[in-house]
């Protein structure tokens, strides 16, 4: 009797830390178990609607809707190749793309960032107020301005897929900087870098050695979001007329719209587990995105 | 182009206590981020909003404004609007649902891992996949419609194409809205303390006096940001339109018409007017966001 009493004491004095529910007198804003369950399935079904008829639609043919194999036979088959080569080269591009958009995150924001919190506290207002400028200013306002600014970048770098880059480069700010700043946040670097440096290790090895390993969380999310985000991006690459794999995938809906929802479900997916290994890798000591400032 | 300091770099802002001769130099580290956001970042925005004040010949004027009175482009913002007005209430109001739901699952739990990405793979990801997704459920062929025209009798699709409407871009609109909600008042939501409605339940409370005087109240600003944040994201958004429209219908659409029209010379300025419109709109929006986002956090500390 005195267990059951003090369990249930226990469970309606912190109802979030244990894992159930206490049964007779909610109070509160934390809906039952049940409702809560009811609520989520309900929408996700009608979330999972979509992308089932998407799969779905991958296994049927274009006359009857009867159930078959063949788009994906023509996917593998040497004859049809050349209708897939666009989508391929697109595929490639945007991978290009991310490699170097990850490289501009790395090489390019993350010395800002460090030396706005190591040296100069005060950028860091100025910083994250540029990082977060385009989610304000729409991206089909930027392109307005990129299609004049890509006339002389393409007289001096040429019109190759990967110049793309810089443009996108801009778009990921916003999904880069957060993941890094929640993370440097929780971090003392200022402390961590100068117990290194009075252990006498120069401002490289600082650096490389303790800060870099104690942002390893951070980075990961940062690049992985950066890649999904190129992956996704459709905008830039449609207004400047390259071929990257959301506009070979809009292409090729016309010809063969099996095979572009195919990529589209697989590419979802892909994107999905990404993220679900960030979020739960992260979950591990990470403070929840209500303490990110 | 005014060759000012790179905008990243903290003119004029040196932190007090640092010997300014090593200042000086460490400052230089911000120069190749700064440069590169001057050129991408500051350069094209610039020259977006400042196009719409010049001619196709390079001489300002300000007759490209008379477009923001041609009927199409007035009906185009209207229809922007208005659309993505509704998307947002739309996602919003079940977006709360969802987070209240998710308040029964523990915070580092698996729930709260895969409802957050799936929220970001359809908030973010998605675009032209997601209009793809719509097609294949309520498209002409698609099974949706055939269901719903055998149990109600309505033909969704009997006035033309439903989803190659502006009234049909509500759902794909709803589906990449909804996540957004999620991702972003989730936080509000769970800055509710337990204690709060401990406090409350100790004074007699019902959990109808919680929500109108404790939740509701808490988290009102917080939902209202959200909603603009929501509202501003249909606003801009425009894989999803593009992929399944191809005349215009709302702003980004026809800022597209605008830009890749080869038969009118000029027309590239007129593109720089209709950016200037969405910047001020957005611009508007967002200094509410902010405000309110500062009322809200004032109970997540």
């Amino acid at each position: 009797m005195t267990t059951a009493a003090a369990a249930r004491v226990a469970d309606s004095v912190e109802p979030r830390t244990s894992g159930r529910r206490p049964r007779r007198s909610r109070f509160g804003a934390v809906p039952s178990s049940t409702t809560g369950t009811i609520v989520l399935v309900v929408i996700g079904a009608l979330f999972a609607i979509p992308i089932v008829a998407l799969g779905w639609f991958t296994f049927t043919t274009a006359s009857t809707g009867a159930f078959t194999l063949s788009h994906y036979a023509a996917l593998f088959d040497p004859a049809q190749a050349s209708n897939y080569s666009e989508l391929f080269a697109g595929i490639g591009n945007s991978l290009i793309l991310a490699v170097i958009v990850v490289a501009i995150v790395l090489v390019l924001l993350l010395p800002a960032m460090l030396l706005a919190e190591l040296r100069f506290p005060r950028a860091h207002r100025v910083l994250e107020f540029v990082c977060l400028i385009p989610i304000t200013v729409p991206t089909i306002v930027l392109v307005v301005g990129f299609v004049p600014v890509y006339q002389v970048v393409q007289s001096v770098l040429g019109s190759d897929p990967w110049t793309l880059s810089f443009a996108i480069g801009v778009i990921v700010l916003p999904y880069a900087y957060r993941p890094i700043q929640a993370n440097i946040g929780v971090l003392n670097l200022t402390t961590l870098t100068e117990a290194a440096r009075s252990l006498g290790a120069s401002w490289p090895v600082a650096v490389w050695r303790v800060v870099l390993p104690n942002l390893r969380r951070g980075l990961l999310s940062a690049c992985l979001l950066t890649i999904s985000v190129v992956l996704g991006e459709f905008t830039i690459a449609n207004f400047l007329g390259q071929n990257t794999f959301q506009t070979a995938l809009l292409l090729l809906q016309q010809t063969d719209p099996y095979i572009s929802a195919f990529f589209a479900v697989v590419s979802l997916l892909f994107v999905f587990a990404l993220l679900v290994v960030i979020s739960t890798a992260g979950s591990i000591g990470r403070p929840r995105r209500k303490r990110k400032s | 182009m005014a060759s000012g300091p790179p905008c990243a770099a903290p003119g004029g802002s040196p932190p007090p206590g640092a010997a300014p001769r090593r200042r000086d130099v460490g400052w230089l580290g911000f120069a190749p981020f700064g440069v590169y956001v001057l050129l991408f970042l500051a350069v094209p925005g610039v020259v977006a909003i400042a196009s719409g004040f010049f001619d196709a010949n390079g001489r300002f004027t300000l007759g490209n404004f008379a477009t923001l009175v041609d009927s199409t482009i007035l009906t185009d913002f209207v229809n922007s609007i208005w659309l993505s007005a509704v998307s947002a209430l739309i996602s919003a109001v079940l977006g709360v649902l969802v987070c209240w739901a998710l308040t029964a699952a523990r915070p580092d739990g698996v729930v709260r891992a895969i409802v957050d990405s799936a929220s970001s793979v359809f908030a973010q990801f998605g675009g032209v996949m997601l209009a793809f997704a719509w097609i294949a459920t309520i498209g002409q062929n698609a099974l949706v419609p055939v269901i719903v025209k055998a149990i109600t009798g309505i033909d969704i699709n009997g006035n033309g194409p439903l989803l190659y409407s502006v009234t049909g871009l509500l759902f794909p609109y709803v589906y990449f809205g909804l996540p957004l909600m999620v991702l972003s008042f989730m936080p509000a939501m769970d800055g509710l303390r337990p204690q709060w409605g401990e406090a409350v339940a100790t004074l007699g409370g019902t959990r109808l006096a919680y929500w109108l005087r404790v939740g509701v109240p808490v988290l009102a600003p917080a939902f209202f940001g959200s909603l603009i944040l929501l509202f501003a994201n249909a606003f801009s958004s425009y894989a999803t339109a593009a992929a399944l429209i191809s005349q215009g219908g709302i702003i980004p659409l026809a800022i597209k018409q605008q830009l890749t029209s080869e038969t009118i010379v000029g027309v590239a300025n007129t593109a720089g007017v209709l950016a200037l419109g969405m910047v001020v709109i957005m611009a508007v929006l967002m200094s509410l966001y902010s405000l309110l986002e500062s009322r809200t956090r004032r109970w997540q500390r």
